[in-house]
């Protein structure tokens, strides 16, 4: 194989990446309160192409954030992320415009995603009309991204608003509507977190199937390791900011090695009726990005926390398959 | 957990564009006294459209009797005269009818305005934020800080006083309070994944604004337009009573100016002062009828 | 089982709307025991939210309770007239409503909010009410310092530990607590999962938890009852609903669960479509669109079968239910209905 032509293997390279947020203003400043965010904050990881990433860690982890600064919604305050070798802060114009048709985003909340007064098609319409997609092309591209999304007679719905919709069908047309320009790499942002968990299982296959038909490179950001371990074969625990743990999605689904990771796959919630009532090895209380304690920040909740933690940022360290960032590894 | 509706089963009819401008501008056709406020509005148009066949004479002309005496201070009826006349004998019917004529432009022209520059400069700044923001809303910060009616009366008096100069100095007072609110409307409208989606979908934020934020905040212009339709009748009305305003137009204000100048009240010339004063108090509470009526829709919490 | 502490009877409640009736539940029996968490279950839509809220009578204004008997203590509530049923209401039966963390007024602080259920209700004075509150604090996991503060100063997994304590404020025998954990993550729900279940022991309550995940009920609870399009498809123990589900419906359900415990290879597998719409239910089964072992039998009305003592299904395939269970856990089974 011609060495030269071959693309290279990593398609998104994110180092040292911080994403802080002002907030408060002056007012909060003044008594004393931190006003900084750091909803990101000093993370580092590499996705190849092809690859499913699952980023997994509670509300205010700064997962969303992680996402938008994949996507270039939000641009860095710290660190370098590369996109096919581009470094995305120097993304602009013309190239920015190529990037959001190659860089998809679905989204949480499929009611909030679409606008109400647009009829699906318009919808749909939209990316294809920015991308220059000539109008007699895009109704046939319209019917066959909703075909991919497994929306049965696709034709019926291009007239709807998104209100007569179900809530997996809406989710549906998010999907094809982050599909329908062909993107390399796509950002899904608990996408079905917001559905019924009977409807949850179409709308996973259908992402996982897309993903394979497309060869996608995916980020799927969950709290909920066993919807993350059903699409992605690799995953990233974040708290507050960090990441506690990268490996091989099995291997953390059976041998979690980070506290938190140990405290995340202990609290999936299983439908068997036979299973273990041990309490879950984690504090009380909810990541607080505004006061994160010193050392390792999840120390005030971690069941081994010991003076070192205190004092010392654990940083990532490779342990097999994996990198952990503790201070027992 | 939203409720997951079952999906419907008819297809939509397309509605057509009126019912959906109706739709988009939600005009308060339910509350009696927005209606009612309509209603005056409709006849105050009416009558200033039709300004020229309902008057019986030229207002600014000045009139005699038919045994060639000076028609002045004649009571209503007298000499064919509905209203009567003034003191320099001129016909009150016909100013009063060419009052809502200057009252409507300035009215119509001033809440246009106001709303225009209101909208675009809350759109603009809650949408960009950060520093466009900051600016523009130091500047709304300063527009609060200037007491209204002696700024348009020293700008109206400094650009010539002309109707024209009185809109202007208004435009340029009022369109702070449509853009605060835009802009804070427009910043939660922003945070909608909707909008973030057009961003993704690669859309130009010129797009995103007219597409999917504006629709959303045209009842809001609206309502602010409303409000400074009753603002501008009554500073207009204010700043001819006291002699700032336009001495070609025949507005309200002038004629209550013009009656008290030749002390009207003193020879109980009612005929002559009631009747403009009742056109800018109907007016300027038809407005506030339908502003109203609007805040009652747009914030149906207000009136629990 | 022992005497239920509530049965319910053939319970009907319409919503009007416009000139038609939406039958939101059409004929639900089933019965709480004293001393347990009875799962309900079933997707968005089913009528989950309507039975909760016409138990405890607070049903939405274009609501009726058209028919049935809800027996609570020898007493039919659904003919209570209302002041008995407002005596009634916090100290025998307590409610949570879905997403009650967001309905906390954010202009009270939170011992003010329960300071007014305590002393309107309770008839508690001002100390009575401070120390009560701090109790409850307590039993909810919450530091009682923070009773002074602001909904908006919690969490949402606090905001939902108020919600409880709120409710368990006037000791009630039955919590009905409409799906308390589904906008919480995974480790925020399993700690609220295991206080109510600690205090449903320790106070010796009765919950009904009213959820669309099965995955919560075979967590917590000891009964199921699901439902489906606004009747009761299958009721008895989480046992015997879990591990022998009779009913297609349920069947199903278990296959789209993911399960951490499972293989890796596992595919899940939906039940394509939605539930029917209830101003206008299909003859027969109403689950037969949706279900692969339809028959021509089930146009017509399905009996309630008794697959075994305390296990009602509705189904007119009830009685194969165990081999319908292999089928089922096959996923070309439900593809071919697609
Ligand atoms: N625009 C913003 N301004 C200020 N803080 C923000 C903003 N967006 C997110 N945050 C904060 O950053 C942290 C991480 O948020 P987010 O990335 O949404 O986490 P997650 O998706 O894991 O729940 C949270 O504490 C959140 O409150
Ligand atoms: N206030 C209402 N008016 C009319 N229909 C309603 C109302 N509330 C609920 N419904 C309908 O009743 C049915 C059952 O709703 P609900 O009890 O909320 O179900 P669940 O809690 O299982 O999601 C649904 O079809 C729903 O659309
Ligand atoms: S570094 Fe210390 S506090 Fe942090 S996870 Fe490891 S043991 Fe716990
Ligand atoms: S009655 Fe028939 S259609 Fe209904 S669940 Fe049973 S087998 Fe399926
Ligand atoms: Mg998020
Ligand atoms: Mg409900």
């Amino acid at each position: 194989m011609n060495i030269v032509t071959k693309k290279p293997e990593v398609l998104v390279s994110v180092h040292e990446a911080r994403l802080h947020y002002q907030v408060g203003g002056a007012f909060a400043a003044m008594r004393g309160k931190s006003t900084v965010v750091k909803a990101v904050d000093g993370v580092t990881f590499d996705i190849r192409r092809g690859e499913s990433v699952g980023l997994l860690g509670e509300s205010g982890c700064g997962k969303t954030s992680m996402g938008r600064l994949l996507l270039k919604l939000e641009d860095t305050t710290g660190g370098s992320i590369h996109f096919d070798g581009e470094e995305l802060g120097e993304v602009r114009r013309h190239r920015l415009k190529k990037f959001r048709s190659r860089a998809q985003l679905i989204f949480q909340n499929p009611f909030d995603a679409i606008n109400p007064r647009f009829t699906i098609r318009a919808t749909l319409s939209e990316p294809l009309e920015n991308a220059g997609i000539p109008r007699s092309e895009r109704e046939d591209r319209i019917i066959k991204a909703l075909e991919l999304v497994r929306l049965p007679e696709p034709e019926q719905f291009l007239d709807r608003y998104p209100h007569q919709l179900s809530g997996g069908q809406l989710q549906r047309v998010v999907m094809a509507r982050a599909l329908i320009l062909q993107p390399e790499f796509v950002v899904a942002d608990e996408p079905v977190s917001m559905l019924d968990v009977s409807v949850r299982a179409g709308v996973l296959n259908v992402f996982r199937d897309v993903r394979d038909r497309l060869g996608l490179t995916a980020i799927y950001i969950s709290h909920d390791l066993a919807l993350v371990r059903y699409v992605c074969e690799r995953t990233i625990v974040m708290y507050l900011g960090r990441i506690m743990e990268d490996g091989p999605t099995e291997d953390i689904v059976h041998e979690p090695l980070h506290p938190y990771t140990k405290a995340l796959v202990a609290a999936v919630p299983v439908p068997n009726p036979d299973q273990s009532h041990d309490p879950l090895p984690i504090g009380r209380g909810a990541p607080d990005p505004r006061n994160p304690p010193s050392g390792c920040v999840f120390r005030d909740r971690c069941p081994s926390a010991h003076a070192r933690c205190a004092s010392e940022v654990p940083q990532p360290r490779p342990v097999g398959s994996r990198l952990v960032a503790c201070h027992l590894f | 957990m939203p409720e997951i509706a079952a999906p419907a089963i008819i297809k939509p009819r397309r509605p057509n564009i009126l019912a959906r401008m109706f739709r988009t501008l939600r005009l308060p056709v339910n509350d009696p006294f927005a209606v009612a406020g309509l209603l005056i509005y409709l006849v105050f148009i009416a009558t200033a459209v039709f300004a020229d066949q309902i008057t019986t004479h030229d207002p600014t002309e000045i009139l005699y009797t038919p045994s060639y005496d000076l028609a002045a201070d004649l009571r209503p009826g007298q000499d064919g005269f509905i209203m009567g006349t003034t003191s320099l004998g001129r016909d009150i019917f016909s100013q009063l009818v060419y009052g809502s004529r200057s009252a409507l432009l300035i009215g119509v022209t001033a809440a246009f305005m106001v709303a225009l520059i209101g909208s675009i400069i809350g759109l603009v700044a809650g949408y960009f934020g950060r520093l466009v923001d900051a600016v523009l809303m130091r500047l709304a910060d300063i527009a609060f800080g200037i007491p209204f009616l002696p700024f348009v009366i020293v700008l109206a008096a400094f650009l010539q006083p002309s109707i024209w100069n009185v809109v202007i100095a208004m435009a340029l007072v009022l369109w702070r309070d449509t853009a605060r609110v835009i802009r804070s409307q427009v910043l939660t409208l922003r945070t909608r994944g909707y909008v973030e989606a057009a961003r993704v979908a690669g859309s130009s934020d010129f797009k995103i604004i007219v597409r999917h934020i504006a629709p959303n905040i045209l009842p809001l212009s609206f309502l602010y337009g409303s409000i400074a339709i009753g603002w501008a009748i009554l500073t207009e009305a204010s700043i001819s009573f006291l002699g700032f305003g336009d001495p070609d137009s025949i507005s309200w204000g002038y004629m209550l100016q013009d009656a008290f100048a030749s002390q009207a009240l003193a020879k109980q010339a009612y005929y002559w002062f009631v009747p403009p004063g009742i056109c800018i108090i109907l007016v300027v509470s038809a407005g506030f009828f339908i502003t109203r009526g609007y805040e009652n829709i747009l914030f149906p919490k207000l009136n629990r | 089982m022992t005497e239920p502490l509530l049965s319910v009877r053939d319970l009907r409640v319409s919503y009007q709307v416009g000139r038609s009736f939406v039958h939101a539940v059409d004929g639900a029996s089933f019965d709480i025991p004293k001393g347990s968490i009875t799962g309900l279950v079933g997707e968005s839509g089913c009528g989950k939210t309507t039975v909760a809220r016409a138990l405890t009578r607070v049903i939405a204004d274009n609501a009726a309770i058209t028919g049935g008997e809800i027996l609570f203590e020898g007493r039919d509530l659904a003919k209570l007239p209302e002041r008995e049923m407002n005596a009634l209401r916090w100290r025998d039966i307590a409610f949570v409503p879905q997403s009650a963390m967001n309905s906390l007024d954010p202009v009270y602080t939170v011992e003010y909010q329960l300071g007014e259920v305590l002393r309107r209700r309770g008839g508690m004075d001002r100390r009575q009410a401070r120390k009560r509150s701090e109790e409850l604090f307590e039993m909810v996991g919450i530091d009682a310092n923070r009773l002074n503060d602001y909904p908006h100063q919690f969490s949402g997994g606090m905001r939902q530990r108020v919600a409880i304590a709120l409710a368990l404020a006037l000791n009630p025998k039955l919590i009905i607590a409409d799906e308390p954990v589904t906008a919480l993550d995974v480790i925020v729900q399993r700690q609220i999962l295991d206080q109510l279940k600690e205090l449903q022991v320790r106070l010796g309550l009765s919950v009904i938890l009213v959820t669309h995940d099965i995955s919560v009920v075979a967590y917590i609870c000891d009964r199921t009852v699901v439902m489906y399009a606004g009747k009761v498809a299958e009721s008895g123990t989480m046992q015997a609903a879990l591990t022998a589900p009779s009913h297609p419906y349920t069947m199903g359900l278990r296959n789209a669960f993911p399960d951490l415990q499972g293989a890796a290879s596992g595919v899940l597998t939906p039940i394509e479509g939605a539930p029917p719409n209830l101003a206008n239910p299909p003859a027969g089964c109403r689950f037969k669109p949706r279900c692969p072992f339809a028959l021509d039998v089930c146009g017509s009305e399905p009996p309630v079968v008794d697959v075994a003592p305390d296990h009602p299904v509705l189904c007119h395939r009830a009685r194969e239910s165990a081999a319908l269970r292999i089928e089922a856990a096959k996923t070309e089974t439900w593809m071919a209905r697609a």
